[in-house]
């Protein structure tokens, strides 16, 4: 019974994982034979956006321009440029809209301190309820006469 | 029973607070929209950065039945010229054509097929009619990213001294030339 709890467990994991793992690399000669090289390639396309299917990484999409950029990458990386280097090359042709994460500046600054205001905003909200409640127990006003009546009325064997 | 008067106003003011935000963020959708539907906001308008700079470094060779060209050519211009990425395979270039036919004659049209067999892309020319005076072929496709498209048809006009002066991601239509494209080669004979 452990035993399989502990394998459904661990296909569970595996299963939360799998599709990590799948990428959309259609043919093994876009590898990279370095494999260190080609982690370092996988992780800077993974941060770039396929401009065709929107919403999906180089990494993921098997569009043509998908295959082409994820090319251009691996040669980058080939030639021994730094992640920076190779971002900024892909910037300076399509803009900041290629990148999956948008760099902090004004127009994204709401977005990136976000987390930070929505958690802020939830403590506030939290600490002034904790405190009503411990400072300030309401307390039911009294009964009146009519009220003690129809409550005598109602309790009475 | 009663609340006390300073507690109702309290009440009010926090019922006003969620209208209020509905509010910012219903004028804020309605902007977002307009500017989509007037074209002064485009969430896909990927090729912002080529605006207003020169060409980039590229050379395409010969595509039948033009001569190809390089960046050095097209800054060498004096006049405006628009250079179109279109392919045989792809629809809307097909499409686009018939209006680029009725351009041609007011503005010079380049050429360039993008990832397209030369023999496929003269066939396309000869039977949908060749507005272009200069034609290359971008075999692979790596000329266009330099230039930063993302699909076919992409169209440029190039000013003067070989500056992108304005982009467009869609297909030519008549509306557009006339809303946009004309006034701002007008603006560029004047300086």
């Amino acid at each position: 019974m452990m035993l399989r709890r502990l394998s459904a467990l661990f296909l569970g994991c595996a299963l939360l994982v799998a599709p990590v793992l799948v990428l959309a690399v259609d043919d093994p000669s876009e590898i990279l034979p370095n494999p260190q090289e080609e982690a370092r390639a996988e992780a800077i396309g993974s941060q770039l956006r396929c401009l065709v299917c929107q919403n999906e990484s180089i990494e993921d999409s098997s569009a043509g321009l998908a295959r082409d950029l994820r090319r251009v990458v691996r040669e980058h990386v080939a030639k021994g440029e730094s992640n920076r280097q190779i971002m900024d090359w892909m910037v300076n042709r399509y803009g900041n809209f290629i990148r999956l994460s948008p760099p902090l500046s004004i127009g994204t600054l709401l977005l990136w301190s976000m987390p930070v205001l929505a958690l802020l905003l939830g403590l506030t909200i939290a600490f002034f309820s904790y405190r009503r409640r411990r400072t300030a127990p309401v307390a039911p006003p009294p009964l009146t006469a009519e009220e003690k009546a129809r409550l005598a009325d109602l309790t009475k064997d | 029973m009663s609340t006390p008067p300073e507690n109702t106003t309290r009440r009010r003011l926090l019922m006003a607070v969620p209208l209020a935000g509905a509010a910012v963020v219903g004028v804020g959708f309605w902007k977002m929209l307009s500017g989509m539907q007037h074209g002064s906001f485009n969430p896909h308008n990927i090729n912002a950065p080529v605006l207003n700079r020169p060409v980039p470094d590229f050379s395409v060779p010969d595509q039948a039945p033009g001569q190809g060209f390089t960046a050095q050519d097209l800054r060498a211009l004096t006049q405006p010229v628009l250079v179109n990425f279109f392919a045989s395979w792809c629809i809307p270039c097909l499409a686009e054509m018939p209006t680029l036919m009725g351009l041609k004659d007011d503005l010079p049209m380049w050429g360039i097929a993008y990832k397209d067999r030369p023999e496929n892309a003269a066939g396309f020319l000869k039977h949908s009619g060749n507005p272009f005076t200069r034609l290359g072929n971008d075999h692979d496709g790596r000329v266009g990213i330099d230039w930063g498209i993302s699909g076919v048809p992409e169209t440029f006009l190039i000013g003067p001294g070989g500056i992108i002066r304005w982009h467009s991601a869609a297909p030519l239509d008549v509306d557009t030339i006339r809303s946009t494209l004309a006034p701002l080669l007008e603006s560029l004979k004047k300086s």
